[in-house]
């Protein structure tokens, strides 16, 4: 029998047997669907940088008669709620207990000032509360926004051309609506992927090891890299059916557009795939049990592929040493890959250097794992 | 006899945590393993057998000294060995979530067996073990014995040169492991053509009988090794029974072991077994206070003790405990605990007198850690009644369990404290104030000779100090009633031996023992038994009177192993419990002896 054939049989044997445990153990299964549903599901409903009907108090001295159109242009954006108050002591208490995130406030002199803008401009002022940067500086834009809507009414009606003045054209792309869900749940799913795949190996292989199986795969005639082989192609389709789960569910249950190639999209799963399998293999060879592969999978996958992949925070307005660090994380290649691929396109300038980095990524788990699983229980 | 390993002046050293010194496993071992015949690693927990058998196969790499299997250094070139080694490690070793048949085909895979051969040889060995109605079954689902046999089944497939057994026979109940030696006996006359070769580790001395060739390990150094008749020979003339009157067999094997020509002392039954040292005149039994003096024949037990034995211990003296009324201290009636459709327990009854050692034995998935989780009041009964000194622990207050001492079977002790912090935490659970506390540690490590190694990490000693530290601190609070569950297994004879002193001195000062073993000899030691099989006690009675019942021509000096087997065998056709044949994996039951095996073959 030549020595390529018994290998074809011995591995025959292994990958049959990874899929009858597979199928039979609920745990596998569970890690490879049931985990990234549901932290897709949680992620992609539960994070959303939207600010949406923001409450803001409006204290209105001014007569009313001039500041109805001002109310009535805030009311019409979708993303501010106005409510009245009488005083701005009111609309302070409201600020303290939450219930609205600013105020706006329009003096007595509001609308004798908008009638001479040459001799003084007219002052609006807005209370923001800034515990949140992000948002508040969110509703400040949005309260801008809506002022100077209701401004160039007022100029058109005047018939008044504002002189030299520049006309700023907003176009929003990539995601025209600007919903945060397009640019969260791309990333979201290399997330969730970097975190299964890791999982997947590290805790199996760690049972075998506490159960003993170990010890009777290294003592049969079964070379390592079949022993390796066979689990990281078993669980390499798992894991391609999970990472198309997670892709579907963005793209059916979310609604994020996807505008780049499958072909590509499968390339750079398969290759962020071989780096997170072999890397859990790699922790569970060192670890030999399920306890400490699950704690350190976790450690060394989620942590970064959540903080330094850019999936949430932005990488370019990191620290340069942080930034530097990112690059050692391959999730952040895998992230930036699929949101190229869901909101831009195939864009190949930016796509190459990332598969690059995936593939190097691949080949250093993979090269790590072999190079450090001897047959040897020492 | 055709040469299939040798080993040359092997020495491992597992590297110690944290840089410390490491842990030598094996030292200075040199042996010859021979094609035809089975050869016995014999030795105690942690004599470096697992070890041995790691390096057979190729999976350690020695510190020192080579090894090699059919003319394959295993440190280089263990890759061409590992078709010819048939390996069974001690963990089972098989994948639980495939069936039987799945099991046997990864195994002909991973050793690229033809189909044809394939085929005969699964035929050949689902029949040798009884396996081939449950060729569709989980292996997980597997009873105890027939995992064992499953895992036998796999490593003899490919018609190995050299089948490496580790410890396959523990935790097995004894109708079980006959049927392994059986079994292991009948393929290698089978695979007497292809020049096979078995190595078997095992903790039971009394296998060593059934070894062509022994090798003995202790502590990691191998004492002898030869036929086991070379180990019987020097002993012949030494040994003898002595008749004494049952209710003072315990003071009386004390005083025999004081007397000088004594080496050593074992109960038996109503007899104290005497091995004498080497020669010394056979002393007058009168002297003894026994009755009678018989010669006896002598065990591989006898030569192994004879090889390591110290001076004869005589265990320290216990304070008497006040008596608390008469009566039984503890009272078990119609004990039942199910879990879902499984019956774990089932209507257990018996009582234990004050000062009594009385024993649960059976073998693992009997019930007896279930029978003693309802006692110790951790666990709730279905059904049925347990007290313990007159209460129910269940809702007894804590001041019930200060009256109990409990050793739990792997001594729960914390491996990175040392010995006296050890102490300390289990008397402060225990609540002793700090003069009393002082007071029973100071006792502790005195009396149970541990002094020298208070300051070392427990995790660290040899199993039978273990064993001392975690008697020591289950007396701690001075209890009048003591659990101990699997309290001697694995430990060798001496610190055994050591070990039932103290409890006889401690059952002679009042103490209340309840014991759980599936070791028959531990058995010996007690005053009376209950045989629990299946969640049932099938017998109760003294280790004498056991040994009547089965009784006859064809058994005229039964072991309690034979009483044990004849016993539950009288007991399968009374029997009708379907559920047995559904065990689930937190409960494996034994086998059924006449389910999986045809009858007749096992006397065979």
């Amino acid at each position: 029998m030549s020595a390529l054939r018994a290998s074809l049989i011995r591995l025959r044997g292994l990958v049959g047997k990874e899929f009858l445990q597979i199928l039979r153990d609920p745990s596998a299964l569970m890690i490879a669907f049931l985990l990234p549903v549901v932290l897709l599901l949680i992620n992609g409903f539960g994070i959303s940088l939207d600010a949406r009907d923001m409450r803001v108090a409006a204290v209105i001295d001014a007569p009313e008669e001039s500041t109805r159109a001002l109310l009535q242009a805030l009311s019409n954006s979708p993303y501010l709620d106005v409510v009245r108050v009488n005083d701005t002591q009111e609309g302070a208490a409201l600020m303290a207990d939450g219930s609205v995130r600013g105020m706006l406030v329009l003096r007595e002199d509001f609308s004798q000032h908008l009638q001479r803008p040459a001799r003084w401009p007219a002052h609006a002022q807005l209370l923001v509360n800034a515990t949140d940067p992000n948002t508040a500086r969110i509703l400040e834009g949005y309260v801008q926004g809506a002022l100077e809507t209701w401004l160039s009414g007022i100029a058109i009606e005047r018939r008044l051309v504002p002189a030299g003045g520049v006309s700023v054209e907003h176009r929003y792309w990539f995601n025209p609506e600007l919903r945060s869900a397009d640019f969260i749940i791309p990333g979201m799913v290399a997330f969730v992927m970097s975190m299964t795949g890791t999982l997947l190996t590290a805790l199996i292989v760690a049972r075998e090891w506490e159960r003993g199986t170990m010890e009777s795969m290294l003592a049969s005639p079964a070379r390592m890299g079949e022993l390796i082989a066979a689990k990281l192609g078993s669980y390499f389709v798992l894991g391609m059916a999970a990472m198309a789960s997670g892709v579907l569910i963005a793209i059916l249950l979310f609604g994020v557009p996807f505008r780049g190639s499958v072909l590509v999209l499968t390339l750079a799963s398969a290759l962020f795939l071989v780096f997170a399998l072999s890397l859990g293999l790699f922790i569970s060879t060192l670890a030999r049990n399920q306890f400490v592969a699950a704690q350190v999978s976790f450690l060394v996958t989620m942590m970064p592929a959540l903080m330094l992949s850019g999936m949430v925070y932005d990488i370019a307005s990191m620290p340069g040493w942080l930034q530097a660090i990112t690059f050692a994380v391959p999730a952040r290649y895998l992230v930036s890959i699929l949101q190229t691929l869901f909101l831009a396109g195939t864009v190949w300038p930016l796509l190459l250097p990332n598969l690059g980095a995936l593939a190097l990524a691949a080949a250093v788990a993979l090269g790590a794992t072999l190079a450090i699983t001897r047959r040897r229980l020492d | 006899m055709a040469l299939l390993a040798e080993i040359d002046g092997l020495r491992h050293v597992f590297p110690g945590a944290r840089g410390g010194p490491g842990q030598v496993a094996l030292d200075g071992v040199s042996a010859r393993i021979e094609a035809g015949m089975i050869t016995g690693v014999v030795g105690p927990d942690a004599a470096g057998k697992t070890t041995l058998l790691r390096l057979l196969a190729g999976l350690l790499r020695p510190t020192e000294g080579r090894i090699a299997v059919l003319g394959h250094d295993m440190a280089t070139d263990a890759q061409a060995a590992h078709g010819m080694i048939g390996y069974m490690p001690q963990r089972f070793g098989l994948y639980e979530d495939l069936s039987v048949a799945e099991n046997l085909s990864l195994f002909a895979d991973l050793h690229t067996m033809p189909r044809a051969l394939r085929a005969e040889r699964m035929a050949l060995l689902l029949r040798f073990t009884g396996l081939a109605p449950f060729t569709a079954r989980l292996a997980g689902q597997l009873s105890g014995g027939m995992k064992q046999k499953l895992g036998l089944a796999c490593a003899l497939l490919a018609r190995p040169r050299l089948l490496l057994l580790d410890e396959p026979s523990v935790g097995v109940d004894p109708a079980s492991r006959r049927e392994l030696w059986s079994i292991v006996a009948q393929m290698l006359e089978e695979g007497h053509a292809d020049g096979m070769g078995v190595v078997w580790a095992t903790a039971y001395l009394d296998e060593a009988e059934r070894c062509g060739r022994v090798l003995l390990l202790h502590e990691g150094r191998m004492l002898a090794a030869g036929p086991p008749a070379e180990f019987l020979a020097p002993m012949a003339g030494r040994v003898f029974r002595l008749a004494v009157p049952a209710a003072s067999r315990r003071a009386l094997a004390v005083r025999a072991a004081a007397h000088p020509a004594v080496l050593d002392v074992a109960m038996q039954g109503d007899t104290l077994r005497l091995v004498l040292h080497e020669g010394a005149a056979p002393p007058d039994p009168a002297a003894l206070g026994g009755t009678a003096l018989t010669p006896a024949a002598p065990r591989f037990e006898d030569g192994f003790v004879a090889r390591i034995a110290g001076p004869a211990q005589v265990p320290p003296a216990e304070t008497p405990r006040p008596a608390g009324g008469d009566g039984q201290v503890i009272e078990v009636a119609d004990l039942t605990r199910r879990f879902g459709a499984f019956t774990a327990v089932d209507r257990v009854s018996f009582s234990v007198a004050r000062g009594e050692i009385f024993g649960l034995l059976g073998p693992n998935g009997a019930g007896k850690s279930t029978t003693f989780r309802m006692l110790c009041g951790l666990l709730a009964p279905s059904s049925g009644r347990a007290r313990v000194a007159g209460m129910d622990l269940m809702r007894a207050p804590a001041a019930a369990r200060a009256r109990l001492g409990y050793m739990a079977q792997r001594f729960s002790l914390y491996g990175e404290l040392s010995v006296r912090d050890n102490l300390t935490f289990f008397a402060r659970v225990y609540g002793l104030s700090r003069a009393a506390r002082a007071r029973a540690i100071a006792d502790a490590l005195a009396r149970f000779d541990l002094a020298e190694v208070a300051g070392q990490p427990a995790g660290l000693l040899p199993l039978g100090v273990k064993q001392r530290l975690a008697l020591a601190a289950a007396l701690l609070h001075g209890p009048d009633i003591l659990f101990l569950d699997e309290p001697t297994s694995g430990v060798d004879p001496l610190a055994r031996r050591a070990f039932w002193g103290r409890i006889g001195a401690l059952a002679q000062a009042g103490v209340t023992v309840l014991v759980t073993s599936h070791f028959m000899d531990e058995a010996e030691y007690c005053d009376r038994l209950a045989i629990v099989s299946a969640g049932r006690i099938i017998v109760t009675g003294t280790p004498a009177e056991l040994r009547a019942m089965v009784r006859g021509p064809d058994l005229p000096e039964p072991s309690l192993e034979d009483a044990f087997i004849a016993l539950v065998a009288r007991d399968q056709p009374s029997r009708d419990q379907p559920s047995r044949d559904h065990p689930t994996l937190d409960h494996p039951t034994f086998d059924h002896p006449t389910l999986d095996h045809p009858p007749g073959e096992r006397a065979a």
